[in-house]
């Protein structure tokens, strides 16, 4: 178990690169904008001119989405066995030791239960830092014991996905945890509980061909990429270029895959509204 | 053995075969006897063939999947059961050519048959989309499990895919939705249900339809969360590398076996399921028999929970509560919470 020992001291020093000069701004890479780092984080990320969304991390949706000290982690102990001893320019253990020093977390996924304006849930939100938020088995049985829980406690599902897909190094066990997670998603359904999927920037792979695809209501951010096959694969089969805004949320909206597009500043709005709908709870009052 | 088509490693069994038929016409032709000749040669076939067989690494057995003369599902389909009707659509969109379905019979019990097929040749492969189905295939998948589930009929599935189609027209549809719907929807079927992986198993394209309460794969055939070359591209940044990744994922049979993926491997003719369909098919005929007659026993509210649990104990993990790994044979995982 010398997995969960951790050197304190390197963790400190990478922190400390906040009051960096060249990190007091950032070029917004779609308008190209120069927007003060105090600014992006008062509007979560997002961009005051254009409206960009920035990639932010599992612990700024938490935060996002949930009432202030309303959340309690879950099974953040779990973390990955390298079961094929699977070795391509580093070994796979090594890999995942460089990314649990980096992210300080065991795996792509942070679980737990916490409330959205009172309504408790039990909640799942992806990091993409995690080796792109690939989904091995740690990622499945957490999703799983989300959905467990949900179902134990009677209460909803909400999972925040950002995902490259499954992880290549735990090989056909990773392909399963899409069946481990959506077989568990049929009891919740049985259950009548609601699932609400929140698919972010970028939602790609097996778990959007599971879980993300899966919510009763799933909501996008704007201009998140969400597709199954990647679009260099595509681009290689078919021997075209892809048309713009292809696997855009925007894109699903328009086909008919996701419920709706929602801004950041507006995600948790609109969850608890949802949650509240589907639960029969009383709604809130109309801000503003 | 008209076509030319046999991969590189069988060639000296190729070339064997070849000499001993020339012999035995040659013997013909001029009335010699050449039957002491013969058996040396036949007895070293065999050990030839044993030789080849019995040692193949992981990229061989790829290679052997996808065969251009391995049996597809109509194959099978054709000598494990009767009283085949072919139903095609998934009453949205289109008629998927590179996903099969249809009504038929196994030992005179009515089940529903669905898999992906291959095409032989270029034209047909052009038309069965190289077995690489699009969102409407997973659909009319979906809708001829609830037609057997209505009556109360098992699903036998046969994967052989090298995944689901990526293409503009598949994403715009929701490839992704169509799958993890089917996975889910799956998991909640009613009657017995059974997956035998044929040929390729390749990815969520063959995951689509193989969410069951058994899971049988031939003895080359394969099941991997992407293909060797994908992987290899991806990891290696060349596609060539392509032996070194089949051989890491663990995608063999006995890989997956091990495991705790598959619950058993379909033994292939020596030399490959190409060199014998009968043979072949009445192997997996028994396979099927077997497990059916097992799972058909359970009621249907305890048949779901077991294969929920099946895939609920998938994986491999550690905790404060221990390890859990997926190794056949390991000790069971703690039941934390
Ligand atoms: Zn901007």
């Amino acid at each position: 178990m010398s997995w969960f020992k951790r050197e304190k001291k390197k963790i400190e020093t990478t922190t400390a690169r906040k009051e960096l000069p060249g990190e007091l701004w950032h070029k917004c890479p779609s308008c190209g904008d120069i927007l003060y780092r105090k600014d992006l984080a008062a509007r979560v990320s997002v961009c005051g001119n254009c409206g960009h969304h920035f990639r932010v991390g599992t612990d700024d949706y938490l935060e996002l989405l949930l009432d202030q000290g309303s959340f309690r982690e879950l099974d953040a102990d779990l973390s990955s066995v390298d079961a094929l001893g699977f070795v391509d320019s580093k070994s796979y253990a090594q890999r995942l030791e460089e990314y649990r020093e980096r992210t300080r977390r065991n795996d792509a996924i942070v679980c737990g239960l916490g409330a959205i304006d009172d309504v408790e849930v039990s909640i799942g939100v992806m990091d993409f830092g995690f080796m792109g938020g690939s989904m091995g088995s740690v990622v499945g049985e957490k999703v799983a014991r989300a959905i467990e829980r949900a179902i134990e406690r009677r209460i909803p599902l909400v999972i925040v996905s950002a995902s490259g897909g499954a992880r290549m190094q735990e090989g056909v066990l990773s392909l399963m945890q899409m069946g481990k997670t959506s077989t568990l998603l049929a009891e919740l359904a049985t259950n009548g509980l609601p699932f609400i999927a929140v698919d972010t920037d970028p939602t790609t792979g097996g778990v959007t061909a599971s879980y993300a695809m899966l919510g009763d209501v799933i909501y996008a951010e704007p201009h998140a990429q969400i597709g199954f096959a990647g679009p260099r694969v595509i681009k290689q089969t078919i021997g075209e270029d892809l048309p713009d805004e292809f696997q855009t949320a925007e894109f699903l909206l328009e086909h008919g895959f996701v419920d709706a597009v929602v801004p950041r500043d507006r995600l948790k709005r609109i969850i608890s509204r949802t949650l509240r709908w589907m639960l029969g709870r009383e709604a809130l009052a109309e801000e503003e | 053995m008209t076509t030319g088509a046999y991969l590189d490693f069988e060639r000296p069994i190729i070339e064997l075969e070849e000499k001993i038929a020339e012999m035995e016409a040659m013997a013909e032709e001029r009335g010699i006897d050449v039957s002491a000749e013969l058996s040396t040669l036949q007895a070293k076939l065999t050990r030839l063939k044993e030789d080849i067989f019995t040692n193949l690494s992981p990229i061989q057995r790829v290679q052997l999947a996808r065969h251009p003369r391995r049996p597809y599902p109509l194959d099978f389909i054709e000598r494990c059961f009767t009283d085949w009707v072919e139903l095609h659509g998934d009453r949205a969109y289109a008629d998927d050519h590179a996903m099969i379905s249809g009504m038929a019979r196994f030992d005179g019990q009515p089940v529903m048959v669905i898999g992906q097929q291959k095409g032989r040749g270029t034209k047909e492969n052009l038309q069965r989309n190289f077995g690489m189905p699009h969102p409407e295939g997973y659909r009319k998948a979906l809708r001829m499990m609830r037609l057997a589930e209505k009556f109360g009929h098992p699903v036998i599935t046969l994967i052989d895919t090298p995944g689901a189609y990526p293409g503009i027209g598949a994403e715009e549809r929701g490839q992704a939705e169509a799958i993890a719907y089917n996975l889910r929807e799956m998991a909640a079927l009613r009657v017995p249900t059974i997956s035998v992986v044929t040929g390729e198993g390749a990815s969520g394209g063959a995951l689509g339809i193989g969410i069951t309460d058994r899971i049988l794969i031939l003895e080359n055939a394969f099941y991997s969360v992407i293909s060797p070359e994908g992987c290899a591209a991806i990891l290696w940044k060349d596609g060539e590398k392509r032996d070194i990744a089949a051989r890491a994922m663990k995608i063999t049979a006995g890989d997956l076996f091990e495991l705790g993926v598959v619950d058993e491997i379909v033994v292939e003719p020596m030399g490959g399921a190409h060199t014998d369909y009968a043979a072949i098919a009445r192997a997996v005929d028994d396979a099927v028999r077997r497990h059916l007659t097992e799972i058909t026993a359970w009621d249907s509210d305890d048949r779901i929970k077991r294969r929920r649990e099946k895939y609920r104990q998938m994986g491999a993990w550690q905790s404060e509560a221990g390890v859990h790994a997926a190794r056949r044979g390991d000790s069971p995982a703690p039941t934390a919470s």
